[in-house]
């Protein structure tokens, strides 16, 4: 086997040092009725050309290849990656280590993920970022529990009906067996959430109020105004995005009075990869600092006085605070965050923004197309950014499945998460498609409306 | 190590130092050397009602993490406000500067159940 | 000094915001072939104040040069109890970046997604061979998700039953995370004494009817086996209890001993440790969840169907405790563990546990008559000294940074909390008897050095990146992000 280095000689003259005959003895510690009788059922070991070819046969399994036309968002989005990003993390250095427990050892990462932190703080507007959590999804909820534990006798939240799905569903998963209560509020007519309806359902027990940025449907939220609503009652206000990358065009977060940030960093340089790896991000005020679930790094020095980095604040963690922790949590997305970190210096000041506009022009110039087609409809007339619903002449699953023959994948059905807009369809559209693969969809669009 | 005759202990190693209908409390010599650097403090606030064994507080060093319990029931008249921008009081001067809450107790003879510099010393060496 | 560690140029490299230079960027967009749109002009930001500006050539080198600042499994041995630093496998990276794979959107319709559900699917089969439980979910995003996952669906078990319990049992030789999750999934923590391993009467003392479940780890973390496991398993379930084991060092019994056949009901697994998934850093990892057949309408949606016309991911489960995480796994990594088990087939796996126990026993005694060894029992894929018998104020944290000046990795150190001043080596089958005689060489060395010149070790390290780092100042006065000077 390929990755063992013993031989038979080596192997016996370990077993002479250790006093043992062989190296069954060494499992005497285990009962024979805890013994499995049989040997293991798996496959035959493969070399690696082998391997590799089977490997490329279940990836061909994956019919969609990269000559079909994407426009599927909804959380996971499909940018460009720069080719530096994979060069860099494959050093071993950096992917071959653990969590730098070591700082003396562990500068590489420890640095980086201080940059990440600040570039996601200044993204976002907030003050404090930890080092990543799992995904945009378990960070949020995550976001949620803290947003309950700063505000000590609070047990309610409120999660827009524009906030991910997903994002909802796993709150839910986390909250299942504490006593909280998670109360749903609605969207109005343009798409953004229902202003009076927070107003109704705000009280004394309620400790976030959460919604997306942009929401699911793509829609531009009006935050500033319900951060205002949020903390004069008490509350926090909760942003999670999806595609942070509305951030560099729009007013941050941080700006708008959100008390904590989160999201899925996966646009920024990490491949879509079914879904995963993906790195969560959060990001606090100060003032809840000590609350923050997750790693963090800070800045510190040596003997010498030079700079350093080290792991900061552990005491917040579970191996430190055990059942009081802030969160069970025990790592982090780590080369995720350093894939994001690059990502973001590569663009940088003038980069980011400049790739928001295009996603914003290219989804816009789709946007308009629809509009005038025949039997389509935009459902919400608020502001967007690169991802809108449309509504359909037909059921949205006929129309994909119809856009599928021309090797289109022209987005995702609404029809389970939000029955209540009529044939909806969530498009996304990113530099990835240009406007060639715009126009065919348009076409192939008109074509279905028969 | 320093263990003031005029202090009383607790075998959480807090102390309390009576002053008139009030009671000082802090922890001891000890404790914040068992606890190493301490890096920060967490107090109740000013009004608060406390209870006999239940935690008031909490100390951290950079590896440790210490919930501060209540030798006796009252309510909260002072704190250390100094306390929170510079926890090292506490491992330099633990009886002095490192004084965390000021409590008018509901009932001082509670105070008579506690240990003396001498029955607090031989303790910690028990242990 | 025995040591692999040398000299070497080590270039100084600044944070990324303080190589910035107005006007640079390091990335050209693609050609604008639609009109130029304005936003709504109130919702715009203004610049990313503070973001950085550079070339593709500032970023290589920033990256480049941090990463000769660190130490990964690659550089060298690796030892850190508890976490099974084994070689990654460079074919894994290979395969897990076929764009097949990694261009995969995750909304794909299951029907054009055939290829990733397949792999997960069988990925499932054949972890289910290795662990014996009949049904498994791939979806948590770390063990300690893993360990959520589990105690969650034994919570929703015992309440479809209309139990109310409301205890979790946790042995005092548990990783953290045990009592963390207990807690978030609502459970109160009552610890249980052990002696080295747990008894069958400790457990007994403690379980009665409002105790949900026992959480152990086997093997624990002294790297024994828990010999009673049977007969413990026995009892709990015969008080209406279950059983939720920590599979951190699942490592130690491949091929050997299944968890499933014990008894136990539940299992997380670290595709990152027992799999050779790269850690990364701190992350991603992967905790899959193995459980008995009463848990499996509990587990997380979707769940992965076999079905005549393919495979297909399944929401539609009204006992399931959720979702954990948005999409349905961390991907990329299971392709990695796939490409593993693969790679090793049925026999390889057995011989990596019995050469990863060969290996730390082998270490055990190498150093048994230099460092002190409080538990003397067979350990398996992991060994634990301490610091007891060194002399001059020398610790275990002195001996981890004067491994570093050897060149090598330190184990984990005062981890588990029962050994004071513990040092735990895992050294893990894919390491050579010569690295394991230079590690044991220079602890050996290091051993004499404390009584000889202690200020060697109370001075380590000399020779890494950084002298010893202040944490005390970090934590009193947080820095947590750079800001201008």
């Amino acid at each position: 086997m390929r990755y063992l280095p013993h031989c038979d000689q080596g192997i016996r003259s370990m077993l002479d040092t250790i006093g043992v005959e062989k190296i069954n003895d060494l499992f005497s510690g285990i009962p024979e009725n805890c013994r499995l009788p049989r040997d293991l059922e798996l496959h035959a070991p493969l070399a690696e050309a082998d391997l590799q070819r089977h490997f490329q046969a279940l990836a061909a399994e994956n019919s969609v290849d990269d000559s079909w036309s994407r426009f599927l968002g909804g959380g996971y989005y499909d940018h460009h990656i720069p080719a530096v990003i994979d060069h860099l993390i494959s050093r071993s250095e950096f992917y071959t280590a653990y969590t730098p427990y070591q700082p003396e050892i562990s500068q590489g990462t420890l640095q980086a993920v201080f940059e990440f932190q600040t570039l996601i703080c200044q993204l976002t507007g907030m003050e404090i970022s930890n080092a990543s959590l799992y995904d945009g999804a378990s960070a949020c909820a995550e976001a949620v529990l803290m947003a309950l534990r700063c505000s000590r006798k609070r047990s309610k939240v409120l999660l827009s009906r524009g906030l991910q799905p997903r994002y909802r569903e796993v709150v839910m998963t986390y909250v299942r067996y504490l006593d909280v209560e998670l109360v749903e509020v609605p969207l109005a007519a343009d798409g953004r959430t229902d202003e009076d309806a927070v107003k109704q359902l705000l009280d004394e027990d309620v400790a976030a109020l959460v919604i997306g940025y942009p929401n699911y449907l793509g829609v531009v939220e009006e935050i500033e105004s319900l951060s205002r609503l949020a903390h004069a009652s008490g509350a926090r206000m909760l942003v999670a995005a999806a595609e942070p990358l509305a951030m560099a065009l729009y007013r941050s977060p941080g700006e708008q009075g959100a008390d904590i940030v989160v999201g899925e960093g996966q646009s920024f340089g990490l491949p879509l990869s079914y879904g995963g790896p993906g790195v969560g991000f959060i990001a606090v005020r100060q003032k809840d600092m000590r609350s923050l679930p997750g790693r963090l790094v800070g800045e510190t020095v040596d003997k010498d006085g030079e700079r350093g980095f080290v792991l900061t604040l552990s005491t917040r963690e579970q191996h430190i605070r055990r059942e009081k922790a802030t969160s069970n949590i025990c790592s982090n997305q780590g080369i995720c965050a350093v894939m994001v970190s690059i990502y973001l210096s590569l663009l940088g000041k003038n980069g980011l923004p400049q790739l928001a506009r295009d996603n914003y022009s290219r989804a816009a110039y789709l946007r308009e197309q629809i509009a005038v087609l025949p039997g389509y409809s935009l459902p919400f007339a608020a502001s967007v950014f690169n991802e809108f619903v449309i509504s359909c002449p037909r059921p949205a699953s006929e129309v994909l499945q119809r856009l599928e023959r021309d090797k289109i994948l022209a987005g995702i059905d609404l029809i389970n998460d939000y029955p209540e807009i009529k044939n909806g369809l969530l498009i996304c559209v990113t530099e990835q498609n240009d406007r060639a693969q715009l126009d065919r969809l348009v076409d192939a669009l008109k074509g279905a409306a028969a | 190590m320093d263990f003031p005759e005029e202090l009383k202990y607790t075998e959480d190693h807090e102390w309390v130092l009576p002053e008139g209908d009030l009671v000082s409390i802090g922890i001891s010599d000890f404790a914040q050397d068992q606890l190493g650097d301490v890096v920060f403090v967490e107090l109740p606030e000013v009004g608060d009602k406390i209870e006999v064994g239940k935690p008031f507080g909490v100390v951290e060093s950079v590896k440790a993490v210490s919930d501060i319990y209540s030798p006796l029931a009252g309510e909260i008249v002072e704190v250390n406000s100094d306390l929170p921008d510079s926890p090292e009081s506490i491992n330099t001067s633990p009886y002095r500067n490192g004084w965390m809450i000021r409590i008018k107790p509901d009932d001082m003879t509670k105070l008579d159940g506690l240990m003396d510099a001498s029955a607090y010393q031989a303790f910690i060496e028990q242990e | 000094m025995s040591a692999i560690g040398s000299k070497g140029l080590i270039l100084n490299e600044k944070l990324i915001f303080e190589r910035s230079t107005a006007g640079r960027c390091g990335y050209d967009l693609p050609q604008l072939d639609v009109p130029s749109v304005e936003p709504d002009e109130k919702l715009l930001r203004d610049e990313i104040e503070g973001f950085p500006e550079l070339s593709e050539v500032d970023v290589v080198r920033h990256y480049t040069r941090l990463s000769t600042w660190n130490y990964g499994v690659d550089s060298g041995f690796y030892p850190l109890g508890s976490c099974t630093m084994k070689y990654n496998p460079k074919i894994n990276e290979v395969v897990a970046r076929l764009p097949g794979f990694a261009h995969l959107h995750p909304a794909t319709p299951d029907h054009l997604s055939q290829g990733a559900l397949q792999l997960m699917y069988d990925l499932q089969q054949a972890l289910c061979e290795i662990s014996g439980f009949p049904a498994l979910t791939l979806q948590p995003s770390a063990g300690a998700q893993g360990e959520f996952a589990g105690m969650l669906m034994i919570h929703a078990w015992h309440q479809a039953q209309g139990n109310k319990r409301h205890k979790v049992l946790i042995p005092d030789t548990a990783h953290g995370t045990n009592p963390a999750t207990a807690a978030l999934c609502g459970y109160d923590v009552v610890p249980i004494a052990s002696d080295g391993v747990l008894s069958v009467e400790a457990v007994a003392a403690a379980m009665d009817d409002s105790v949900a479940a026992l959480m152990i780890t086997n093997p624990n973390t002294l790297g024994l086996f828990e010999p009673n496991i049977r007969e413990i398993c026995e009892l709990v379930h015969s008080r209406g209890g279950l059983v939720y084991c920590d599979g951190a060092n699942l490592h130690a019994l491949l091929g050997i001993c299944r968890p499933g056949d014990l008894g136990i009901d539940v299992m997380h697994f670290n595709l990152h440790k027992t799999f050779a998934t790269p850690h990364g850093g701190g992350g991603p990892g992967a905790g899959p969840v193995g459980v008995c057949a009463a848990l499996e309408p509990f587990l997380p949606v979707p769940v992965i169907m076999k079905e005549e016309d393919g495979y297909r991911l399944v929401t539609d489960r009204p006992l399931s405790i959720g979702q954990l995480r948005t999409y349905a796994s961390q991907f990329g990594i299971l392709v990695r563990a796939y490409a593993y088990l693969l790679s090793m087939g049925p026999q390889g796996l057995k011989r990596a546990t019995e050469l990863a126990v060969l290996n730390a026993n082998y270490i055990r005694a190498r150093l048994e008559g230099s460092y002190h060894l409080p538990y003397k029992q067979r350990s398996l894929h992991e060994v634990i000294f301490s610091d007891a018998d060194l002399p001059n104020d020398c610790h275990t944290l002195d001996v981890a940074k004067r491994l570093l000046d050897y060149g090598f990795h330190p184990p984990t150190i005062y981890f588990p909390l029962v050994v004071q001043g513990a040092l735990m080596i895992e050294p893990t089958e894919t390491e050579s008897k010569q690295e394991l005689d230079e590690f044991c060489d220079a602890l050996i060395a290091i051993a004499e050095e404390a009584k000889s010149s202690p200020h060697l070790l109370h001075e380590a390290p000399v020779n890494a990146r950084t002298r010893r780092l202040d944490e005390t100042l970090a934590a009193r006065k947080p820095r947590l992000r750079w800001e201008k000077g």
